[in-house]
């Protein structure tokens, strides 16, 4: 299973590929699930960099844990989630505002 | 301290303009990702893992309180309220969007700051001993030749392509502060026989992947032969250094592969082509570049002996501070304050708008208006009076900067790791933390004693492992943090490069293998004086292996 995601051109936030749009939460990721997702996926994200978007874009592995998208390597969950020494920074930071 | 002239203002303010062109065509889409990526990298502007980062250069680690509230209000105003300092005497801010970096490179020239050559395969930004112009044990200030190689160095036409980045470090003391021999050249300022000013001169020295300890090319340079002899071995290096891999392309890779003496020969015949060119600094200009870095006018404060002796006799907790943090000063009045910006469990270099602001405060009525950065990621106000030291010491205790740990084990220096670093394999802050509160005790650190512990996310080495007398290295091993330790290293006059001692630890063993070297030392020590490093130095890796292997390290 694999997602999209990228950094924002403008400000460099973190963002993920969903339904024609980048997002903010990786929670709203558009999973490809087969070779042809995939391509699809990465067509998507070759049109973001041509349409200066975004930067830094990848097609990254993850799992559904708890029905959560669950990146398998620490930098993208650290990258989804914020600095892990300081809860305060980073999208964490939004969740526990909302909270 | 300098001061920019017309020149360097017209010189910083076009760039300025020029960047901020650059990023508005980036963001409308005239430039591409490609033709953008080194034209940011140009300006100190690297994309992380979640933002952009900014890196300031601070010359030669000194800093006008003026300048450090502006760096306070960038916080504050484009950032998260915190900066970064680092090993090479920058400031890092972790979150400024590509929209502002125009706004920020703008009130930064207002304060005679800028991010030129802060990346890319050019002369970064020159470092020198924190300690410079104050230290009782320095020869001379070492500052005004960093600055005549800022200058000579600043978008050099010759050398802004070089195989790749170039670091220069320069010392006025025997005592070495400013690790020079882990730099690309290492200048040690000193005096000859006859009392003329000139430099011992080392080459490749470099962390990274493949650490290597600078080697002396030359004992004695005389001063007016800096900017040839230093163009000679930039020639050498930019005709002969390797480009076709960016991994044996630093000139450490060179001076190994070349051998010390017959490089040493190359840059000897290009320096003779060279040494009677313009290039020789002529007096005056060395003399009015000094008079920049005159050190302030100190009014005699002889009262400072009683009020420190009174001070200590009051309070227990000042007087630890001022036996760890405290340094002599060449006038006995006054002395050195190093700011530990190592709180236990701290994140090691951060500190927020708030305590910048503050450290300027305290800058402008006790220290003569000056700060620096060290490049073990504190800060230091170089000249206070000894009879301020107790006021400036219960400020500092205000604002959480006191922590009285200077060169313990919970002096970390810590790369930005995982947690920021795009390049990252692990993190390193968390570690960094656990050691500190692992450590907590004061007490506990004192009785162990000055000990060096630097740790790196990667092999790039940014956190200077290799030297640290404790280093941690982090790697990644199936998907998962290890970190790997290496013992003995250590970055003064007496370089070395740590040796790997065995197999790595995961993140809930490495602070518990840590506290069982640390006990292994105080096991082994013949006495207090006796350092960690020193311990290393007389007995080897085996007990130590031993101690964190056991019967593993003995099959071995
Ligand atoms: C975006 C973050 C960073 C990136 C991309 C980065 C990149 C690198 C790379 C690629 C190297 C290896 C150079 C080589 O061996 O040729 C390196 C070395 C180094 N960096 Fe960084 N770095 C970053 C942050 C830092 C920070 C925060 C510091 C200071 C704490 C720092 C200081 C150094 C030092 C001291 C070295 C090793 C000395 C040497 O160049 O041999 N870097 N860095
Ligand atoms: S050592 Fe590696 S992880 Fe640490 S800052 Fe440098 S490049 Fe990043």
């Amino acid at each position: 299973m694999k997602i999209l995601t990228a950094n924002r051109l403008s400000d460099g936030e973190v963002v993920w590929f969903a339904n024609g749009q980048w997002v903010e939460s990786i929670s709203q990721a558009e999973i490809a699930e087969d070779k042809a997702a995939e391509a699809a996926l990465e067509a998507a994200g070759a049109r973001g960099l041509a349409d200066n978007l975004v930067v830094d874009v990848d097609l990254i592995d993850v799992e559904i844990v708890d029905g959560a998208t669950h990146p398998l390597r620490l930098r993208e969950r650290i990258r989804a989630a914020g600095p892990t020494n300081r809860n305060d920074l980073g999208k964490q930071a939004r969740t526990q505002h909302a909270a | 301290m300098y001061r920019y002239d017309e020149f360097d203002h017209e010189f910083v303010q076009a760039r300025v303009a020029q960047f901020a062109d650059q990023v508005e065509r980036r963001l409308s889409g005239e430039l591409t990702e490609d033709q953008f990526k080194p034209l940011r990298l140009m300006n100190g502007v690297y994309l992380q893992l979640h933002a952009y980062m900014l890196r300031i250069a601070i010359p030669y680690g000194t800093l006008h309180p003026r300048q450090l509230r502006m760096l306070a209000h960038i916080a504050r105003t484009y950032d998260k309220g915190y900066g970064h300092f680092t090993t090479r005497q920058n400031i890092q801010f972790n979150w400024p969007a590509l929209s502002d970096v125009p706004a920020i490179l703008a009130d930064l020239a207002q304060v005679e700051m800028h991010c030129i050559q802060t990346s890319g395969n050019c002369i970064r930004n020159v470092t020198a001993d924190h300690f410079a112009g104050a230290a009782a044990d320095e020869v001379a200030d070492p500052r005004p030749y960093a600055e005549i190689l800022r200058q000579w160095s600043s978008v050099h036409p010759e050398f802004s392509y070089l195989p790749r980045k170039f670091k220069i470090a320069v010392t006025g003391a025997e005592r070495d502060r400013a690790a020079i021999k882990t730099h690309d050249i290492g200048l040690h300022l000193k005096r000859n026989e006859a009392g003329e000013l000139g430099f011992a001169v080392y080459v490749g020295g470099g962390l990274g992947r493949t650490p290597m300890v600078g080697k002396k090319i030359r004992d004695f340079l005389p001063q007016e032969h800096l900017l040839s002899y230093v163009t000679a071995i930039l020639r050498v290096y930019n005709l002969h250094g390797r480009r076709d891999n960016k991994f044996k392309a630093r000139i450490k890779i060179l001076v190994h592969e070349t051998g010390t003496e017959e490089l040493a020969s190359w840059i000897e015949a290009e320096w003779q082509a060279l040494k009677d060119s313009e290039l020789k600094l002529p007096e005056g200009d060395v003399a009015a570049i000094k008079a920049y870095f005159a050190p302030p006018e100190l009014p005699a404060r002889p009262e400072g002996d009683d009020a420190v002796r009174l001070a200590r006799l009051d309070s227990r907790a000042f007087s630890e501070w001022l036996g760890q943090n405290v340094t002599t000063h060449r006038n006995p009045d006054y002395a050195a304050v190093t700011i530990s910006l190592k709180g236990i469990g701290e994140a090691p270099g951060d500190v927020t708008d708030v305590q910048m602001e503050a450290v300027a405060d305290l800058a402008e009525r006790y220290a003569f208006e000056e700060v620096r950065v060290t490049h073990e990621q504190n800060l230091v106000l170089p000249h206070v009076a000894r009879a301020d030291l107790k006021t400036v010491y219960d400020e500092l205790v205000g604002i959480g900067l006191a922590t009285a740990n200077a060169g313990f084990i919970s002096d970390i220096i810590a790369c930005p790791g995982l947690d920021y670093c795009a390049l990252a394999n692990a993190r390193s802050i968390p570690v960094a933390q656990q050691i500190s509160t692992r450590f907590s005790s004061l007490e506990r650190q004192r009785e162990i004693g000055e000990l060096k512990l630097k740790i790196s996310g990667c092999i790039n080495a940014c956190g200077h492992h290799h030297v640290g007398h404790i280093g941690i290295l982090g790697v990644e091993k199936k998907g998962a943090e290890l970190y790997q330790i290496t013992l003995g290293g250590s970055a003064d006059e007496n370089t070395s490069v740590g040796d790997i001692i065995g197999r790595g630890f995961g993140p809930d063993e490495i602070v518990d293998a840590i506290e069982t070297l640390v006990e292994t030392y105080l096991a082994i020590r013949s006495d207090r004086s006796e350092r960690f490093l020193d311990v290393y130095r007389r007995v080897g890796p085996a007990p130590f292996k031993e101690a964190l292997y056991g019967a593993e390290a003995r099959a071995a």
